[in-house]
């Protein structure tokens, strides 16, 4: 149908996009392969050499490699767990007739326009702080022992900070999902005499199915990324123990300047984060073709 | 009787969620509440609610001390213009790929998301170091231009959904009528087109806005956003918690009151068109 003239013009609106993401893709990847079989050190300039994939064995052995592709699981998957079941009791909360659904939707969705600096601020001095936050004060409050949450329980902590920023995204998500459900359906059940659970169970779970997948996904992704959160409230420590895959990275680059081995590093960061991307991406296609 | 059942369950409903509601937002609110303390009342215990002596003294200290307005220009800078530029290259391409679609056109929306997935730790080095040898290390130029390509796929592809929704008949019947290309694009299309052009921007402003791996990673003081400057606060001597928390209300109300008229095309889209 389209003309051959339409066709050129076509390309050529699209041709700055693609260019400009093909560059942005493969300069920065080659770059990275390329220093990744390098020794290189930002402080020694010139005296980069050539060492196949020993910077790859200097970081897969390196014992903290594995502390943090631990940690990284850990914090994919606690913040997974509590968001996309958290989402889901939310999400149906909301859908009930209540009295100010919007202002409770707004409430709900807030924290996660919060920036990440900040919320883990807000977190790290105001509510966890061990002396003067409020979680301290609470527990005082109830006859206990005020818990040291940053240095006692680092992982777990920045866990409930991510957790509570992207909690709203599953409930929106979940919602949207949730509200095209059609209601025939559930009447129909319940008069047939399903109890609410069986309802929840066999009618709206399945059809929430391919939202919880999209927001696994999609949550998977960012928060393999996490980096932020980590910076300003325990700086990856106590030692390593709530350093993720980005921020030993991050240290590896930007702290100890060994560009050889953030590189070596990043590869492996890219490669972890590619295996979601392809589950992903076929997911979104398939949508794509109906 | 039936009805009273169900004023009863809605009530409860009603406490449970605003519970939920407010228990959620309240680290937001608490934010607010301790920007109007003095730095004494800020570490308080036991904490005061609503009863202290309300101030401003932390919003005045903050922009005297720490020139808080450059860096909150130096976001809009860095968010609105990465977001414009973005518009600019992605407009013709989503045009193209919704209007006179290929065979290709899917795998080339299927590969610019796949540029999206591409973890920004991966390719850190390289970024930084071309940044060093250009001379754009701290500098908003640098930032700019990243946080563009960055959010460039998502840009494209919430376009690509909301230009798809356009009927492309309207353009025939246009064109039937002896429409010029130019007066089909004023008259026709862009009345149609701005909607979704203007939840594009909108998104991708609180996206750029709320970034917080390359702000903070390629700038020092000169070009950082509030995100950076704000992680400024995390050294153990800059805990002051009222001068904090009114920077960081400054930080997130504009961004909060967008995102609240955003929702709807918040969700569309994170999940590139696969919930609506």
């Amino acid at each position: 149908m389209a003309t051959k003239q339409t066709q050129v013009t076509a390309k050529i609106m699209m041709s700055p996009a693609v260019l400009m993401l093909l560059a942005w893709m493969i300069v920065p990847l080659g770059m990275t392969l390329y220093f990744s079989f390098l020794r290189y050190n930002l402080l020694m300039p010139g005296m980069e050499e050539f060492t196949g994939f020993g910077n790859y064995e200097f970081f897969l052995t390196d014992p903290a490699f594995l502390e943090a592709l631990g940690n990284t699981l850990l914090l994919v998957g606690g913040v997974l767990l509590a968001t996309v079941i958290g989402g889901t009791f939310l999400a149906i909360l909301i859908d009930q007739p209540i009295w100010g659904r919007g202002i409770v939707r707004l409430l709900v969705i807030a924290p996660f326009f919060v920036m990440p600096t900040v919320s883990a601020l807000v977190w790290k001095n105001m509510l966890m702080h061990p002396v003067n936050g409020l979680f301290a004060w609470i527990t005082r409050g109830l006859g206990a022992e005020p818990v040291d949450w940053l240095a006692d329980l680092p992982l777990f902590s920045i866990t409930v900070i991510v957790a509570w920023g992207w909690l709203p995204f599953a409930t929106l998500i979940i919602l949207t999902a949730l509200q095209s459900l059609d209601s025939e359906q559930k009447e129909a059940a319940e008069m047939d005499g399903a109890g609410p659970i069986s309802i929840f169970w066999f009618i709206t779970l399945p059809h929430l199915s391919r939202a919880l997948t999209v927001v696994t996904l999609i949550e998977t992704i960012f928060l393999l990324s996490v980096f932020a959160e980590i910076y300003v409230t325990t700086g990856g420590g106590p030692g390593t123990a709530s350093t993720n895959l980005p921020f030993l990275i991050y240290i590896q680059a930007l702290l100890q300047y060994d560009a050889g081995t953030a590189s070596a590093g990043g590869v492996v960061a890219i490669i972890l984060a590619n295996i979601v991307a392809i589950f992903l991406i076929r997911m979104i296609g398939k949508n794509l073709e109906t | 009787m039936a009805r009273a059942v169900t004023t009863q369950r809605k009530l409860a409903f009603t406490i449970i969620a605003w519970t939920v509601g407010l228990t959620l937002f309240f680290p937001v609110l608490w934010t607010i509440l301790t920007s109007f303390k003095t730095e004494g009342e800020a570490i308080a215990t036991p904490p005061t609610f609503f009863f202290f002596d309300w101030t401003l003294e932390n919003y005045v200290e903050v922009q005297e001390r720490s020139n808080y307005l450059r860096h909150a220009m130096n976001s809009v800078v860095i968010s609105v213009g990465s977001t414009l530029l973005g518009l600019l290259v992605a407009i013709p391409a989503a045009w193209s790929m919704a209007f006179s679609p290929t065979k290709r056109t899917k795998d080339i929306l299927m590969w610019m998301l796949s540029t999206k997935m591409l973890p920004a730790v991966g390719v850190l080095m390289p970024i930084y170091l071309m940044c060093q040898w250009l001379g754009l290390l701290d500098s908003l130029v640098a930032l700019v231009a990243i946080l563009m390509l960055m959010n460039l796929p998502i840009i494209v592809w919430m376009l690509y959904t909301y230009f798809k929704e356009i009927p492309g008949d309207i353009l025939e019947a246009a064109r039937m009528d002896g429409a010029s290309l130019g007066k089909e694009i004023i008259y026709v299309l862009t009345p149609m087109a701005v909607p979704g052009i203007a939840s594009t921007l909108l998104l991708n402003i609180i996206l750029a806005w709320n970034e917080a791996f390359w702000t903070l990673n390629l700038t020092a003081s000169k070009a950082a956003p509030l995100t950076a400057f704000i992680a400024s606060y995390s050294s153990p001597e800059g805990l002051f918690w009222a001068k904090l928390s009114a920077a960081s209300t400054l930080a997130i109300a504009p961004i909060l009151v967008m995102g609240w008229f955003s929702q709807k095309q918040l969700v569309r889209g994170l999940t590139f068109g696969a919930v609506k």
